[in-house]
């Protein structure tokens, strides 16, 4: 119970404030009927209350809220007009709310019979149903009835007077009724206005009703939202409890410790705080590198206890942005309650790590993504209770949440039993959905297949439920996620259940990154993109690094690695240095290597803005502040990327074949002006540009000079029955394959891609030197038979 | 007041008063003290590749950073001298703190008698782009910078660099 005390300590303060704005908002609201930014911001304060009590099972409060959000939502979207009455009964719902939230905290709990719920429930019922006078007497009955049967007739007289008195000051509404008024004179009135009735004769209609006959009791609510649990049953309390004063504001001494025990910064406050101590931490480091070397014993002391002491300042400072995922979490039983009743579920939520703590801003961001990945899990995931006993699994399913901190991330995990993610189902209705084409699908691995979820226009719900299957749902999770610096994964086995995995960072503001030297300047890379280091030098620089039509390519276990020259990359010269220093990044699906001049050393960074001078440009994410004071810029490894043109080189599929040659992998080419061929990567040893002065004649082949011997050359182009390119570049792009002791160059136009795809060979096309065909990237490409190409010429050599 | 102008850069009321005042290749501006957060010696730049040519560099400015622009360059006005240091005016404009690069700071002058002359024609379409108008005070001609114009490197002929 004491995570729930947290909770509800916390749920107290926020309300509180909550309706001390809420106060505010009504009447200006009154003032300025039509302002739905105003009936917006009400909205959803009553919205978070009432999630919030239906969470810690605060059932009065729930049905109170809710009924106070129909009415608002009904205002909210102009279906209905704001009158006097509507506020007032909005404002004596606010002040009901008020007095519950002080019920719960005087430990009495929601359930205390000195609140009157229910009058104000059916008065909000009665301006939500249109102040038709027809109406106002059921509804009055019913509920005094069962108001009655709660608090009995005196509470009940007591309450109303007080109430109306309350409000009658607060409001400084004029009176129309007696608070003792009879019903029916009550009703003439009503029918007399033939408009909205005054709040003060809603409240005089509730005091008018009692004594009331005791009934069973009816839930009002139900008919209105039949998702929302009827109220809570009836509690008996002692009569002297209900006789309390309801609405006295005066705290019980010693009780209001919640609500003084924090305070409610300003996140902008917050945000300059934070921006300080950033500041104070760049000063402090240069005050350190300054008294490294000062004989004054004093100053040397200082400075260190400057060191301490503006680490720490910089912790807390960091930790008030901090916020524990349970935030989030609070949400989650009643989703997932109200989801599993609507669906037909049993469902069993399992939560851990509620004090898991991020940033306030990711926390945020995290809760929509968050909130639809659990309904998929109720929706798509786990099966109705008797498809589950049929499978001999408990009809209850389970879906656990589970946060923790890993390696600088916050981990979250979605975990249920459902009937998982059948890839073979997946596939059909990508392809159905044409999200991809079948040929497509056939090349693709399984986790690829599962994947496509993540594609947009993709939903694989047979019926459109409005919980999910609108097929906005996952490519709409993983942007969001993205787009706070996060990833989402995801493993699936069939009829056993599946698991998300979402990683965010801890903060947006602090970031690790490396710092890299480039000219004269320092640059920042991101470590979420960074992938790994690679020095390359002599002749390790000339057996890996090649140089295919211009661009330059990494040979890195196996897989090429294309290079882009962070010089070029700024607009600078093309660097032909004896070493390279190479940074392997990744960002969305492209991985590629920048090489830098030099590599400094990985440092926590303050990602601060650019102006907007510079937004226009991709090369830059933002900047930073070095110790030594001066500003670096962050590289943005996405924006590079796209601006460098490098395409998505299917590192996703890398990562499944980490360190070795995928015996399907293969290397797309291009010749005859434009055409594709693909060779298998394993026939590939070296790829190779040679000056067209090098080619001599042996016989009546084309040879060059390589490597201490004769390298015949065989033109692709030909040897598989389509046209030369005319020469175009002074260079002729060659790949070498190596037979045994014997090596060939295939004269190709260049190098397009490593694909690492399942394809799918085709009879079209088939003829000498071709295999078939197949589609390669979306495009026809040939295969190439090798061996038919290629033994011509060994033939001449052997 | 000349309000009948239909140039873009047609003076307004709000461009006399308090002066803050420099100078940039010989040509003496203003820019109305309310747009000027405070003036700085030099501050070491950094350069920001790829970036317009009016973009000098950033500067740290006590933790912010802040982008200064070259107004010699985003008047189109030749570069400045090899070993002059320029200062930094820093201006507040649309929320954001922008540095204006110039060869001297003057004083603070009160314009509010003198009245608010268009731009004369001749001036290179570069300098009226930046002017709002002109001031002219005895033994000298006060040129007005307005803040939103000259921090403002968007438009075509002033971004010469390949992004």
């Amino acid at each position: 119970m004491d995570d729930d005390a947290e909770i509800v300590a916390e749920f107290l303060v926020e309300s509180h404030e909550n309706l001390d704005q809420l106060d505010r908002d009504l009447v200006e609201l009154e003032r300025t009927p039509d302002s739905r930014e105003l009936l917006s911001s009400i909205f959803r304060t009553i919205h978070t209350i009432k999630g919030t009590s239906g969470f810690l099972a605060f059932n009065r409060l729930e049905v109170l809220t809710h009924v106070g959000e129909n009415l608002l939502s009904r205002l909210r979207d102009g279906k209905m007009t704001m009158t006097t009455a509507t506020t007032g009964a909005l404002l004596s719902m606010v002040d009901t709310v008020r007095a519950l939230l002080e019920a719960i905290e005087h430990g009495t709990g929601d359930a205390d019979p000195a609140v009157d719920v229910e009058s104000v429930v059916a008065m909000l019922e009665r301006v939500l149903a249109g102040e038709a006078e027809a109406a106002a007497e059921p509804v009055v009955a019913e509920t005094a009835a069962e108001t009655g049967a709660e608090t009995g007739a005196e509470a009940v007289e007591e309450l109303a007077e007080e109430l109306v008195e309350e409000l009658v000051e607060e409001l400084a509404v004029p009176v129309v009724a007696e608070p003792a008024a009879p019903v029916v004179e009550v009703a003439e009135q009503v029918a007399e206005h033939g408009q909205p009735v005054p709040l003060s004769e809603e409240v005089a209609l509730v005091a008018s009703a009692a004594p009331p006959q005791p009934v069973e009791p009816q839930p009002v609510v139900q008919q209105a939202a039949p998702a929302v649990e009827p109220p809570a049953p009836a509690v008996p309390a002692p009569v002297a409890a209900a006789a309390e004063p309801v609405l006295d504001t005066e705290p019980e001494e010693g009780r209001r410790g919640v609500v003084d025990s924090s305070v409610r910064v300003d996140v902008d406050l917050l945000d300059g705080l934070v921006q300080l101590v950033g500041e104070l931490v760049l000063t402090r480091n240069q005050i350190l590198q300054r008294t490294e070397s000062a004989d004054d014993v004093e100053l040397v002391r200082a400075s260190q206890r400057l060191d301490l002491v503006a680490s720490e300042l910089q912790e807390s400072v960091m930790r008030t942005r901090m916020q524990p995922i349970g935030q989030v979490w609070s949400k989650m039983p009643r989703i997932v309650r109200d989801l599993a009743l609507q669906l037909g579920r049993e469902v069993d939520l399992d939560m851990q790590g509620h004090e898991t703590e991020l940033d306030r801003s990711l926390l945020e961001a995290l809760k929509g993504p968050l909130t639809h990945l659990v309904r998929n899990s109720l929706d798509h995931g786990i099966e109705p209770p008797a498809a589950r006993v049929a499978q001999g699994k408990p009809a209850t399913g389970k879906l656990s949440l589970r946060a923790y901190h890993e390696s600088g991330q916050v981990v979250v995990e979605i975990t249920d039993d459902g009937k998982g993610i059948d890839p073979a189902r997946i596939g059909d209705v990508a392809v159905s959905r044409g999200v991809v084409s079948r040929e497509q699908l056939a090349r693709m691995e399984p986790r690829a297949v599962l994947d496509l979820i993540f594609r947009p226009g993709f939903s694989t719900a047979e019926t459109v439920t409005n919980v999910s299957g609108r097929g906005v749902g996952m490519d709409v999770v993983r942007t969001s996620i993205e787009r706070i610096g996060g990833s989402v994964d995801m493993t699936s086995t069939v009829g056993a259940g599946t698991m998300m995995r979402i990683r965010i960072p801890l903060t947006l503001a602090i970031i690790p990154a490396l710092v890299v030297g480039q000219g004269r300047e320092r640059y920042a890379i991101p470590q979420a993109n960074l992938v790994e280091l690679v020095r390359l030098e002599g002749q390790d620089l000339r057996d890996n690094v090649e140089t295919l039509a211009g661009a330059p390519v990494l040979r890195l276990r196996g897989r090429l690695l294309p290079l882009v020259s962070l010089s070029e990359a700024l607009g600078g010269a093309k660097a032909a240095p004896e070493g390279l220093t190479i940074v392997v990044v990744q960002a969305d699906e492209v991985r590629f290597g920048l090489c830098v001049e030099e590599v400094h050393d990985t440092q926590e960074i303050v990602v601060k803005p650019i102006g907007r001078q510079l937004k226009a440009i991709p090369t830059y994410a933002g900047a930073t502040i070095m110790g030594d004071g001066r500003v670096a810029l962050i590289l943005d490894v996405a924006g590079i990327a796209r601006d460098r043109v490098i395409g998505a080189a299917h590192a996703a599929e890398a990562e499944v074949a980490v360190g070795t040659v995928d015996a399907r992998a293969l290397l797309v080419l291009e010749v005859s002006q434009g055409r594709r061929a693909a060779l298998p990567l394993t026939a590939v040893s070296r790829l190779e540009e040679f000056d067209l002065a090098r080619i001599e004649r042996s016989g009546g082949a084309e040879v060059v000079q390589y490597r201490d011997g004769i390298l015949p050359l065989v033109r692709l182009a030909p040897a598989i029955g389509l046209a030369e390119s005319p020469p175009t570049e002074d260079q002729i792009s060659v790949v070498v394959h190596e037979d045994g002791t014997h090596g060939v160059g295939i004269v190709i136009d260049r190098v397009r891609d490593v694909v690492e795809e399942q394809v799918v060979p085709t009879e079209v096309g088939k003829r000498n030197g071709v295999l078939g065909s197949a589609v390669v990237q979306d495009r026809v490409t040939d295969l190439v038979d090798l061996d038919a190409v290629v033994r011509p010429v060994l033939a001449g050599v052997r | 007041m000349t309000a009948t102008l239909t140039s873009p850069g047609a003076p307004t009321s709000a461009m006399t008063g308090q002066m803050c005042t420099f100078w940039v290749d010989g040509l003496y501006f203003g820019l109305q003290v309310e747009h000027v957060q405070e003036v700085l010696r030099y501050q070491q730049l950094t350069v920001v590749p790829c970036a317009p040519d009016a973009v000098h560099g950033l500067i740290n400015l006590r933790g912010q950073i802040v982008t200064a622009l070259d107004l010699r360059c985003r008047l189109g006005l030749p570069p400045r001298p090899e070993g002059e240091l320029p200062m930094n005016v820093i201006v507040r404009s649309r929320g954001e703190v922008v540095s204006l690069l110039v060869d001297d700071i003057g004083d603070v002058i009160d314009t509010t008698d003198v009245p608010l002359q268009p731009t004369p024609a001749n001036l290179p379409p570069t300098v009226q782009d930046v002017v709002g108008g002109v001031l002219p005070l005895p033994g000298s001609i006060l040129l007005v910078v307005d803040a939103e114009r000259a921090v403002d490197v968007s438009s075509p002929d002033t971004t010469g660099g390949t992004p």
